[in-house]
Protein backbone atom coordinates (compact mmCIF):
# COMPACT_ATOMS: atom_id res chain seq x y z
CA UNK A 1 0.00 0.00 0.00
CA UNK A 2 1.31 3.24 -1.00
CA UNK A 3 0.98 6.41 0.98
CA UNK A 4 -1.23 8.23 -1.52
CA UNK A 5 -3.75 5.18 -0.34
CA UNK A 6 -2.89 5.74 3.48
CA UNK A 7 -3.66 9.36 2.76
CA UNK A 8 -7.26 8.76 1.62
CA UNK A 9 -8.16 6.25 4.17
CA UNK A 10 -7.19 8.91 7.14
CA UNK A 11 -9.08 11.31 4.93
CA UNK A 12 -12.12 9.12 4.79
CA UNK A 13 -11.83 8.67 8.55
CA UNK A 14 -11.57 12.43 9.33
CA UNK A 15 -14.78 13.17 7.34
CA UNK A 16 -16.86 10.32 8.46
CA UNK A 17 -15.91 11.58 12.57
CA UNK A 18 -16.64 15.49 11.59
CA UNK A 19 -20.26 13.71 10.16
CA UNK A 20 -20.53 11.91 13.34
CA UNK A 21 -19.41 15.01 16.01
CA UNK A 22 -21.56 18.09 13.86
CA UNK A 23 -24.50 15.15 13.78
CA UNK A 24 -24.13 15.06 17.61
CA UNK A 25 -22.57 18.29 18.80
CA UNK A 26 -25.11 19.85 21.10
CA UNK A 27 -22.99 23.02 20.47
CA UNK A 28 -24.84 24.65 17.22
CA UNK A 29 -22.10 26.81 16.55
CA UNK A 30 -19.20 23.73 17.04
CA UNK A 31 -21.38 21.61 14.59
CA UNK A 32 -21.57 24.10 11.73
CA UNK A 33 -17.55 23.85 11.90
CA UNK A 34 -17.76 20.22 12.04
CA UNK A 35 -19.66 20.81 8.48
CA UNK A 36 -16.76 23.38 7.27
CA UNK A 37 -14.07 20.86 8.00
CA UNK A 38 -16.32 17.98 6.47
CA UNK A 39 -16.55 20.38 3.09
CA UNK A 40 -12.49 21.25 3.12
CA UNK A 41 -11.86 16.82 3.05
CA UNK A 42 -14.92 17.10 0.63
CA UNK A 43 -12.73 19.71 -1.66
CA UNK A 44 -9.82 17.53 -1.87
CA UNK A 45 -11.52 14.55 -2.62
CA UNK A 46 -12.97 16.04 -5.65
CA UNK A 47 -9.84 17.23 -6.35
CA UNK A 48 -8.60 13.56 -6.05
CA UNK A 49 -11.19 12.15 -8.47
CA UNK A 50 -10.32 14.89 -11.10
CA UNK A 51 -13.75 17.09 -10.71
CA UNK A 52 -11.28 20.68 -10.28
CA UNK A 53 -14.18 22.49 -10.95
CA UNK A 54 -16.59 21.02 -8.61
CA UNK A 55 -13.50 21.55 -6.14
CA UNK A 56 -13.24 25.10 -6.33
CA UNK A 57 -17.27 25.33 -5.70
CA UNK A 58 -17.17 23.21 -2.69
CA UNK A 59 -14.01 25.14 -1.09
CA UNK A 60 -15.51 28.88 -1.84
CA UNK A 61 -19.00 27.75 -0.99
CA UNK A 62 -19.23 25.07 1.17
CA UNK A 63 -16.25 25.91 3.52
CA UNK A 64 -16.49 30.24 3.64
CA UNK A 65 -19.96 31.23 3.15
CA UNK A 66 -22.57 28.43 3.67
CA UNK A 67 -20.63 28.55 7.08
CA UNK A 68 -21.52 32.33 7.76
CA UNK A 69 -24.81 32.24 6.43
CA UNK A 70 -25.49 29.56 9.63
CA UNK A 71 -23.45 31.15 11.31
CA UNK A 72 -25.50 34.30 11.06
CA UNK A 73 -28.65 32.12 11.85
CA UNK A 74 -27.30 30.45 15.00
CA UNK A 75 -26.20 34.28 16.14
CA UNK A 76 -30.03 35.61 15.51
CA UNK A 77 -31.73 32.48 17.58
CA UNK A 78 -30.13 30.12 19.92
CA UNK A 79 -26.68 28.47 20.13
CA UNK A 80 -27.52 25.62 22.14
CA UNK A 81 -30.13 23.19 20.90
CA UNK A 82 -32.41 21.67 23.67
CA UNK B 1 -65.55 29.67 -13.76
CA UNK B 2 -61.35 29.99 -11.83
CA UNK B 3 -62.12 26.41 -11.35
CA UNK B 4 -63.18 25.68 -14.80
CA UNK B 5 -60.25 27.69 -16.25
CA UNK B 6 -57.62 25.56 -14.11
CA UNK B 7 -58.74 22.28 -15.34
CA UNK B 8 -58.85 23.65 -19.06
CA UNK B 9 -55.00 25.29 -18.17
CA UNK B 10 -54.06 21.88 -16.56
CA UNK B 11 -55.65 20.01 -19.67
CA UNK B 12 -53.69 22.13 -22.21
CA UNK B 13 -50.25 21.94 -20.46
CA UNK B 14 -50.99 17.84 -19.47
CA UNK B 15 -51.98 17.04 -23.11
CA UNK B 16 -48.61 18.58 -24.74
CA UNK B 17 -46.65 17.57 -21.64
CA UNK B 18 -47.95 14.05 -22.86
CA UNK B 19 -47.34 14.46 -26.43
CA UNK B 20 -43.70 15.81 -25.94
CA UNK B 21 -43.24 12.78 -23.68
CA UNK B 22 -44.12 10.12 -26.16
CA UNK B 23 -42.17 11.33 -28.99
CA UNK B 24 -38.99 10.45 -26.69
CA UNK B 25 -38.22 7.13 -27.31
CA UNK B 26 -37.90 4.76 -24.49
CA UNK B 27 -34.90 2.09 -23.37
CA UNK B 28 -32.70 3.16 -26.68
CA UNK B 29 -29.68 3.00 -25.15
CA UNK B 30 -27.83 6.87 -25.36
CA UNK B 31 -24.95 7.13 -23.51
CA UNK B 32 -22.73 8.36 -26.95
CA UNK B 33 -23.34 11.96 -25.69
CA UNK B 34 -20.54 12.26 -23.05
CA UNK B 35 -18.18 10.90 -25.79
CA UNK B 36 -19.13 13.48 -28.02
CA UNK B 37 -18.29 16.05 -25.96
CA UNK B 38 -14.93 14.90 -25.16
CA UNK B 39 -13.63 14.30 -28.60
CA UNK B 40 -15.23 17.28 -30.30
CA UNK B 41 -15.13 20.20 -27.41
CA UNK B 42 -11.73 21.66 -28.73
CA UNK B 43 -13.19 21.20 -32.57
CA UNK B 44 -16.48 22.80 -32.17
CA UNK B 45 -16.26 25.55 -29.07
CA UNK B 46 -12.70 26.38 -28.72
CA UNK B 47 -12.48 25.77 -25.13
CA UNK B 48 -9.95 23.55 -23.57
CA UNK B 49 -12.03 23.17 -20.53
CA UNK B 50 -14.46 20.59 -21.26
CA UNK B 51 -16.86 21.83 -18.34
CA UNK B 52 -16.63 25.36 -19.42
CA UNK B 53 -17.71 24.75 -22.66
CA UNK B 54 -20.33 22.09 -21.51
CA UNK B 55 -22.21 24.80 -19.19
CA UNK B 56 -21.58 28.21 -21.28
CA UNK B 57 -21.99 26.67 -24.74
CA UNK B 58 -23.86 23.49 -24.88
CA UNK B 59 -26.07 24.14 -21.83
CA UNK B 60 -26.18 28.16 -22.30
CA UNK B 61 -29.02 28.63 -21.67
CA UNK B 62 -29.83 26.32 -18.60
CA UNK B 63 -26.71 28.65 -17.12
CA UNK B 64 -29.00 31.62 -18.02
CA UNK B 65 -31.69 30.08 -15.67
CA UNK B 66 -29.12 29.09 -12.95
CA UNK B 67 -27.92 33.11 -12.73
CA UNK B 68 -32.17 34.32 -12.69
CA UNK B 69 -32.53 31.82 -9.93
CA UNK B 70 -29.67 33.43 -7.88
CA UNK B 71 -30.61 36.57 -8.84
CA UNK B 72 -34.03 36.08 -7.76
CA UNK B 73 -33.17 34.48 -4.41
CA UNK B 74 -30.69 37.96 -3.84
CA UNK B 75 -33.54 39.70 -4.66
CA UNK B 76 -36.06 37.92 -2.33
CA UNK B 77 -33.53 37.86 0.50
CA UNK B 78 -33.14 41.58 0.00
CA UNK B 79 -36.73 42.39 0.08
CA UNK B 80 -37.39 40.76 3.30
CA UNK B 81 -34.22 42.42 4.76
CA UNK B 82 -35.53 45.69 3.63
CA UNK B 83 -34.87 48.18 6.02
CA UNK B 84 -35.76 52.04 5.27
CA UNK B 85 -32.96 53.32 8.04
CA UNK B 86 -29.69 52.67 6.71
CA UNK B 87 -28.03 50.38 9.37
CA UNK B 88 -24.56 49.64 10.04
CA UNK B 89 -22.93 46.42 10.95
CA UNK B 90 -22.93 46.69 14.79
CA UNK B 91 -19.62 43.93 14.69
CA UNK B 92 -16.83 44.84 16.99
CA UNK B 93 -12.94 45.27 15.51
CA UNK B 94 -10.96 41.95 14.92
CA UNK B 95 -7.93 41.77 16.63
CA UNK B 96 -4.62 43.07 14.97
CA UNK B 97 -3.31 39.85 13.66
CA UNK B 98 -6.47 39.27 12.17
CA UNK B 99 -6.92 42.90 10.45
CA UNK B 100 -2.86 42.61 9.47
CA UNK B 101 -3.75 39.37 7.78
CA UNK B 102 -6.78 40.39 6.06
CA UNK B 103 -5.55 43.10 4.82
CA UNK B 104 -2.81 41.34 2.86
CA UNK B 105 -5.13 38.91 2.17
CA UNK B 106 -7.44 40.40 0.49
CA UNK B 107 -6.35 41.51 -2.60
CA UNK B 108 -4.59 38.16 -3.20
CA UNK B 109 -8.22 36.65 -3.01
CA UNK B 110 -9.67 38.87 -4.96
CA UNK B 111 -7.08 38.53 -7.75
CA UNK B 112 -7.33 35.04 -7.53
CA UNK B 113 -11.48 35.23 -8.34
CA UNK B 114 -10.45 37.32 -11.40
CA UNK B 115 -7.84 34.92 -12.49
CA UNK B 116 -10.29 32.08 -12.23
CA UNK B 117 -13.20 33.94 -14.09
CA UNK B 118 -11.11 35.35 -16.63
CA UNK B 119 -9.38 32.02 -17.53
CA UNK B 120 -12.47 30.01 -17.10
CA UNK B 121 -12.03 28.43 -20.61
CA UNK B 122 -8.90 27.44 -19.82
CA UNK B 123 -8.25 26.00 -16.20
CA UNK B 124 -10.72 24.71 -13.93
CA UNK B 125 -13.61 27.12 -12.37
CA UNK B 126 -15.12 29.37 -13.86
CA UNK B 127 -17.84 32.50 -13.18
CA UNK B 128 -19.85 30.87 -10.26
CA UNK B 129 -16.33 29.57 -8.51
CA UNK B 130 -14.85 33.38 -9.37
CA UNK B 131 -17.48 34.51 -8.10
CA UNK B 132 -17.92 32.95 -4.89
CA UNK B 133 -13.95 33.72 -4.89
CA UNK B 134 -14.58 37.56 -4.74
CA UNK B 135 -17.45 37.36 -2.06
CA UNK B 136 -15.02 35.28 0.14
CA UNK B 137 -12.53 37.93 0.05
CA UNK B 138 -14.82 40.88 1.01
CA UNK B 139 -16.22 38.63 3.55
CA UNK B 140 -12.66 38.45 4.93
CA UNK B 141 -13.24 42.31 5.29
CA UNK B 142 -16.29 42.43 6.35
CA UNK B 143 -15.56 40.21 9.67
CA UNK B 144 -12.11 42.59 10.30
CA UNK B 145 -13.22 45.93 9.74
CA UNK B 146 -16.06 47.29 10.89
CA UNK B 147 -15.60 50.51 8.98
CA UNK B 148 -15.39 48.20 5.52
CA UNK B 149 -18.28 49.70 3.62
CA UNK B 150 -19.78 48.14 -0.26
CA UNK B 151 -21.53 50.87 -2.19
CA UNK B 152 -25.08 49.33 -2.43
CA UNK B 153 -25.25 50.95 -5.86
CA UNK B 154 -22.49 49.99 -7.50
CA UNK B 155 -23.00 46.11 -6.62
CA UNK B 156 -26.90 46.66 -7.88
CA UNK B 157 -24.86 48.57 -11.37
CA UNK B 158 -22.67 46.19 -11.86
CA UNK B 159 -24.87 42.85 -10.77
CA UNK B 160 -27.68 44.55 -13.72
CA UNK B 161 -24.85 45.38 -16.49
CA UNK B 162 -23.42 42.05 -16.08
CA UNK B 163 -26.75 40.46 -16.73
CA UNK B 164 -27.58 42.85 -19.78
CA UNK B 165 -24.20 41.69 -21.04
CA UNK B 166 -25.28 37.86 -20.88
CA UNK B 167 -28.58 38.37 -22.61
CA UNK B 168 -27.23 40.82 -25.11
CA UNK B 169 -24.09 37.99 -25.67
CA UNK B 170 -27.14 35.38 -26.44
CA UNK B 171 -29.20 37.86 -28.76
CA UNK B 172 -26.27 38.33 -30.76
CA UNK B 173 -26.44 34.80 -31.39
CA UNK B 174 -29.69 35.24 -32.99
CA UNK B 175 -28.95 38.69 -34.87
CA UNK B 176 -26.07 37.53 -36.84
CA UNK B 177 -26.33 33.63 -36.46
CA UNK B 178 -29.00 31.13 -36.18
CA UNK B 179 -29.87 29.90 -32.58
CA UNK B 180 -29.91 32.24 -29.28
CA UNK B 181 -26.12 31.89 -27.37
CA UNK B 182 -24.89 31.09 -30.34
CA UNK B 183 -21.12 31.29 -30.64
CA UNK B 184 -20.83 33.51 -33.56
CA UNK B 185 -16.90 35.32 -32.78
CA UNK B 186 -13.73 33.32 -34.47
CA UNK B 187 -12.57 30.43 -31.96
CA UNK B 188 -9.22 30.95 -32.50
CA UNK B 189 -6.01 29.35 -31.42
CA UNK B 190 -7.17 26.74 -28.83
CA UNK B 191 -5.18 27.07 -25.56
CA UNK B 192 -4.69 30.75 -25.56
CA UNK B 193 -6.86 33.22 -23.70
CA UNK B 194 -8.39 35.10 -26.57
CA UNK B 195 -9.91 32.18 -27.70
CA UNK B 196 -13.42 29.96 -27.93
CA UNK B 197 -15.57 32.96 -28.66
CA UNK B 198 -17.97 34.81 -26.93
CA UNK B 199 -17.50 31.83 -23.48
CA UNK B 200 -14.90 34.22 -21.81
CA UNK B 201 -17.06 37.18 -22.62
CA UNK B 202 -20.11 34.99 -20.71
CA UNK B 203 -18.04 33.78 -17.97
CA UNK B 204 -16.21 37.20 -17.08
CA UNK B 205 -20.13 38.20 -16.82
CA UNK B 206 -21.23 35.58 -14.56
CA UNK B 207 -18.11 36.16 -13.00
CA UNK B 208 -19.16 39.79 -11.71
CA UNK B 209 -22.87 39.48 -11.36
CA UNK B 210 -22.51 36.57 -9.05
CA UNK B 211 -19.72 37.90 -6.93
CA UNK B 212 -21.72 41.28 -6.53
CA UNK B 213 -25.21 39.32 -5.50
CA UNK B 214 -22.80 37.30 -2.97
CA UNK B 215 -21.43 39.96 -1.55
CA UNK B 216 -24.97 42.37 -1.29
CA UNK B 217 -26.54 39.14 0.66
CA UNK B 218 -23.50 39.31 3.17
CA UNK B 219 -23.63 42.87 3.37
CA UNK B 220 -27.72 42.73 3.92
CA UNK B 221 -27.49 39.43 6.27
CA UNK B 222 -24.52 40.86 8.71
CA UNK B 223 -26.48 44.77 8.53
CA UNK B 224 -28.94 42.43 10.51
CA UNK B 225 -27.27 41.00 13.50
CA UNK B 226 -27.83 42.75 16.38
Amino acid sequence: MDWAMIAIYILAVIIIVAAIFSITQKDLLLAVIGTSAISVVLSIFYYLLQAPDVALTEAAIGVALSTIIFVIAIKKTERYEE
Amino acid sequence: MRKVTAIFVLAVIGFYMISIIATIPFGVKRDNVGQHYLKNTVKETGAVNTVTAIVVSYRGFDTLGEVTVLFLAATGLGAILFDKKSKKRRLQHASLIVRVGAHLLYPLIVLLGAYVFVHGHLTPGGGFQGGAIIATGVLLMFMSYRTFETSHKVLVYIESLAGIVFVLAGFSGLIWGNSFLQNILPAGEAGTLLSAGIIPIIYIAVGFKVGAELTGLLDNLLKTIK
